[in-house]
C-alpha cells in the first residue's frame, strides 16, 4: 500500500484513475442498463437463409446491404434497418405490412407474406447487421402478470390520443393514421412500441419499461375480454357514430311508426 | 244507470271540469304522420324524466377523491371522483342500472332528432306564419335548452370525454375579450376544472333546465290549442276549420299507443346498442384527449367551425383576441339568430297579416324552401367538420383535404344547394300547374282522321285539383308608397321568379280545349281507350 501511495504523484496515476472509473462507469452501466427483452439465439443459417429472402424481396427499397435507397430525387425509397432491430422486423413482416404492397401514405395491414420461419430468418439478418430491440420474451407479454389499471392509464395518456380511447383508431395528417389494436397480437403491440413503427413515437425502455409496456398490453386485452357490456359497440368511435345511428335506425324506425299510425286513419 | 256515469257525476259534482273534459274530447286534429314528431320529442322527455329519476337514485355529484374497487378490473385501484365511480357503479353493480343509463342517453338523442325533425316540418310548411310566430319561438327555446340539458348530462359522469367537452366551453367563455375569463371563473368556481363544476351542473341538469323544459312545453301545448292544429291543403280545409278527428276516442288511442311504440322503441335500442363506455373513456384527468373526442350530435356544429377556421388571433395591449374562437361564435349566434327570426322577418317582406291554419307545401315557397336547406347545409358541413378525423379514418382520406373540402363547401354548398332548390321548386310548380291544365298524361296516343297525333289526358278530379290551385301568389313590390327600397329588394328576392298559379280563366279555356280534343279521340276510339293489344285479350 505504501508503495502504492508512493506513487500517487506518478504522471500515469491520473490515466490509471480515469480507466478505473471508465471501467467502473462501463461495468455498472452493463450491469444495471434497461435491458431490451432478450436476445433470441440466431443460428449462422438463420441469418444466411435471412439474407437470401432480403435479397428477393427487400432489396428493391432498403438496398442489397439494407443500406436504404433514395431514387434520383433524394426520396427515400426505403430507409436504413441497419440497428433497427428483430423486432422491427418482426412486427412490419409479421404484420403484413413489409413487403409493402405500394407506396402511399403508410404501410397497410395485410395478410402476412412470410410464414413465422421465414420472418425468424429476416429478423435474424436484420439483426445481425446491428444491435438493436429484439423480440420480446413471453415473460412480457403474458397478460396474466400484467396491471390493467396501470396500463389503462398508461394508454389514456400515451396512446389513446391517435389510437382513440378504446383503440379504435384515429386519423393523423394527409391521409396517415394510427390504426386500430383491435384483434392486434400482444408480441405485435409490445413491438410497435418499442420500435415505433412509420408514424408512431418509439417507447422504448427507458422511457416506458418492458413491465409498463407489458401493462398496456395487458390493458387491451382486458378491453378485448370487456367487450362491449351495453350491446352494438357501434365501432367503439364514441358520439359520432351514436348520432348517426340516432339519425338513421332510430328515426327510421320512428318513422315507421308515425305513418303506420298515420295511414291506420284512412 | 250506469256505473261510468254515476261515477262522472260523483267526481264532477265535486271537482267540476266535465266542460274542460267535454271540450278536450272534442278537440279536433288533422291527421298526418309528419305531425307525429312534436309527440316524439315530448315522449322522449317523458322517458328521459323516467329514467333520470331512477339515475339520481344512485348517481352522487360528488368531485371526492375515492378508490375505485368495484367489478371492473381494469379500473381497479384508480383514483377517480366520486361522480365517475358511482356512474360506473350504476352502470355495473345497479340491476338494470346500464339498461336505464343507455335509456336516458339514446332518449336524450332522440329528443333532439325528434325536435329538430319537427320543426324542419313546421319551417318547410310555413307552420311558424301568424298566429304561430311565439309558439315557433317557444320551440326554438326548448331546442336551445334541449341542447344544454344535454351538454350539462354529458358533462356528469366526469369521465375524460365529458371533461374535454368542458374544457372546449371553457375556452371558448375565456375568447371572449375582458369578461370571458371571469365568466369562466364564475361557471368553474375558480380555475379550471375544479371542484365545484359537477355539483352545479347536476344541479342545472336535474332541476334548472328540466323546470325550464317542462314550463314552456306547456306553454307549447296550450298555445297548440289556442291556435288550433294547422292542417294539409286539401278539399273543404281552410284557415277557418280543421279537418281531421276528435281527441276522444281517436288520437287518445292513437297517442297513447304512439307513446308506448317510442317508448318500446328507445327501450329496444338501449338493450341492443351500447352508448357512452365511459370506462372506456376513464376518469377524467386533464391531460389526455383521445382521438375521435367529439360532443353528442346535436353539439357537433358548435365543435366543426372551431375545426375549420386557421388560427387567427392578433394581439392587443397585451391581450391575444383569439379570432379563430370569436369568428366561429359568431357564426354560431347567426345560425340560431336566422332560425329565431324567421317568421318575423318573412312576415315583414310579404306584409301577409292573415291568420294561416292551411300549411304551405314546400314547392309553393321556393325561397323559403332554399333558404331551409342552405341553412342545413351549413349545419351538416359545421357537423362533418367536427367528424373529419372519423371520415378521414374510415373513408381513407387526408383530413388536411377534407378540411379545405369543408372549408370550401360551407361558403359554396348554401349558395348552390339554395339556388338548386330552388329551380326544383319552381319546376316542380310548373309541372303541377301543367297537371291542373291538361291532366295525366296516358301515354295513350290517337292518331286522328287528319293525321294529327294526340295523347288521350286523363283529367285531375276537383279534389285532386283544390291541392294544386289554392295556394296564395305573392308578387315583387315596387318600392314607394310606403314600400321601403329594402322591402321592395326583399320582395323580389323571394319572388321575382314566380310561376303564376293557374286563373280560373286559364282553366275554363284548357278545360274547354280538353273537351274539344275529347270530342275528336272519342270520333276514332268511340270512347274505347284501350290499345289493340288489350283488346284482343278479351
Amino acid at each position: 500500500m505504501k508503495a502504492l501511495a508512493a506513487r500517487r504523484h506518478h504522471p500515469m496515476a491520473l490515466l490509471v484513475i480515469l480507466l478505473l472509473a471508465l471501467v467502473a462507469t462501463g461495468g455498472l452501466y452493463a450491469a444495471f442498463q434497461p435491458r431490451t427483452a432478450q436476445a433470441e439465439a440466431y443460428t449462422q443459417e438463420d441469418v444466411d437463409a435471412g439474407k437470401s429472402l432480403f435479397l428477393a424481396n427487400c432489396a428493391t427499397c432498403h438496398g442489397t446491404n439494407a443500406e436504404g435507397l433514395t431514387d434520383s430525387d433524394g426520396n427515400t425509397l426505403g430507409p436504413s434497418l441497419i440497428g433497427v432491430g428483430a423486432a422491427a422486423v418482426d412486427f412490419q413482416v409479421g404484420t403484413g405490412r413489409m413487403p409493402m404492397e405500394n407506396s402511399g401514405a403508410q404501410a397497410m395491414r395485410k395478410p402476412a407474406q412470410m410464414d413465422d420461419e421465414q420472418t425468424r430468418q429476416l429478423a435474424a439478418y436484420v439483426a445481425s447487421l446491428g444491435p438493436g430491440p429484439s423480440v420480446p420474451e413471453d415473460e412480457y407479454l403474458d397478460t396474466d402478470q400484467g396491471d390493467a389499471t396501470k396500463g389503462g392509464e398508461i394508454f389514456r395518456i400515451n396512446c389513446a390520443m391517435c389510437h382513440n380511447a378504446a383503440g379504435a383508431g384515429g386519423a393523423l395528417t394527409r391521409g396517415k393514421f394510427a390504426p386500430t389494436l383491435e384483434g392486434v397480437e400482444a408480441k405485435h403491440i409490445y413491438e410497435a412500441m418499442e420500435t415505433g413503427p412509420q408514424n408512431m413515437p418509439v417507447f422504448n425502455d427507458t422511457n416506458l419499461s418492458a413491465e409498463d409496456k407489458r401493462d398496456v398490453v395487458t390493458y387491451l386485452h382486458s378491453l378485448e375480454e370487456t367487450g362491449s357490456p351495453g350491446g352494438l359497440s357501434l365501432g367503439s368511435l364514441g358520439p359520432v357514430t351514436e348520432g348517426l345511428y340516432a339519425w338513421t335506425i332510430i328515426l327510421a324506425l320512428l318513422l315507421g311508426t308515425a305513418t303506420w299510425l298515420g295511414a291506420k286513419a284512412k | 244507470m250506469k256505473l261510468g256515469a254515476v261515477g262522472g257525476d260523483w267526481l264532477d259534482e265535486r271537482v267540476g271540469g266535465g266542460g274542460l273534459v267535454k271540450f278536450f274530447a272534442r278537440k279536433i286534429f288533422p291527421d298526418h304522420w309528419s305531425f307525429m314528431f312534436g309527440e316524439v320529442a315530448l315522449y322522449s322527455f317523458v322517458i328521459l324524466l323516467i329514467s333520470g329519476t331512477f339515475l339520481t337514485m344512485f348517481f352522487d355529484p360528488s368531485m371526492t377523491e375515492v378508490e375505485y374497487d368495484g367489478p371492473y378490473e381494469a379500473l381497479q385501484g384508480m383514483h377517480m371522483s366520486r361522480a365517475y365511480e358511482s356512474t360506473l357503479y350504476i352502470s355495473f353493480e345497479v340491476k338494470g342500472g346500464l339498461l336505464f343509463r343507455q335509456m336516458h342517453h339514446w332518449a336524450a338523442l332522440v329528443f333532439m332528432v325528434a325536435i329538430f325533425v319537427h320543426m324542419f316540418r313546421v319551417f318547410f310548411t310555413g307552420a311558424f306564419r301568424k298566429p304561430r310566430e311565439l309558439n315557433w319561438l317557444v320551440g326554438f327555446s326548448l331546442m336551445v335548452l334541449g341542447m344544454v340539458a344535454g351538454f350539462t348530462g354529458y358533462s356528469l359522469p366526469d369521465d375524460v370525454l365529458s371533461g374535454n367537452g368542458l374544457r372546449v366551453v371553457d375556452g371558448l367563455m375565456k375568447a371572449i375579450p375582458i369578461v370571458g375569463t371571469y365568466i369562466s371563473m364564475l361557471l368553474f368556481g375558480g380555475e379550471f376544472p375544479g371542484t365545484h363544476i359537477i355539483p352545479r351542473f347536476f344541479t342545472m341538469h336535474i332541476l334548472l333546465v328540466p323546470a325550464m323544459i317542462l314550463g314552456l312545453i306547456a306553454i307549447h301545448l296550450v298555445m297548440l290549442v289556442a291556435h288550433k292544429h294547422a292542417h294539409y291543403p286539401g278539399p273543404g280545409r281552410t284557415d277557418r276549420n280543421v279537418v281531421g278527428f276528435p281527441l276522444f276516442p281517436v288520437y287518445t288511442a292513437k297517442a297513447g299507443g304512439f307513446f308506448f311504440l317510442v317508448f318500446g322503441i328507445i327501450t329496444l335500442v338501449s338493450a341492443t346498442t351500447a352508448i357512452n363506455a365511459i370506462w372506456v373513456y376513464g376518469p377524467y384527468d386533464p391531460s389526455p384527449v383521445s382521438a375521435g373526442s367529439q360532443p353528442d350530435w346535436y353539439m357537433l356544429w358548435t365543435d366543426g367551425g372551431l375545426r375549420l377556421i386557421p388560427g387567427w388571433e392578433f394581439t392587443i395591449f397585451g391581450y391575444t383576441v383569439s379570432l379563430n374562437i370569436l369568428l366561429p361564435m359568431v357564426v354560431y349566434g347567426g345560425l340560431l339568430a336566422f332560425l329565431a327570426l324567421y317568421p318575423f322577418i318573412e312576415a315583414w317582406v310579404t306584409g301577409d297579416d292573415r291568420e294561416h291554419h292551411v300549411l304551405d307545401l314546400p314547392y309553393n315557397t321556393p325561397v323559403r324552401t332554399g333558404l331551409g336547406v342552405a341553412w342545413i347545409s351549413v349545419y351538416l358541413i359545421l357537423a362533418m367538420a367536427a367528424t373529419n378525423d372519423l371520415i378521414a379514418l374510415k373513408m381513407h382520406l387526408s383530413i388536411n383535404d377534407l378540411t379545405w373540402l369543408f372549408r370550401i363547401s360551407i361558403f359554396v354548398a348554401p349558395v348552390l344547394l339554395f339556388w338548386i332548390t330552388k329551380r326544383l321548386c319552381l319546376s316542380i310548380q310548373r309541372q303541377k300547374r301543367n297537371l291542373v291544365l291538361h291532366g295525366e298524361e296516358t301515354s295513350r296516343v290517337v292518331r286522328t282522321k287528319t293525321g294529327d297525333m294526340l295523347e288521350i289526358h286523363e283529367p285531375l278530379d276537383e279534389f285532386e285539383r283544390w291541392v294544386l290551385v289554392q295556394h296564395d301568389d305573392f308578387r315583387p313590390l315596387k318600392a314607394g308608397n310606403g314600400v321601403s327600397a329594402l322591402r321592395a329588394k326583399a320582395t323580389s328576392f323571394f319572388f321575382k321568379d314566380r310561376i303564376a298559379p293557374v286563373s280560373p280563366a286559364e282553366l275554363r279555356e284548357a278545360m274547354e280545349h280538353a273537351h274539344h280534343e275529347k270530342h275528336v279521340i272519342d270520333e276514332v276510339t268511340d270512347g274505347d281507350y284501350r290499345i289493340p293489344a288489350e283488346k284482343a285479350m278479351h
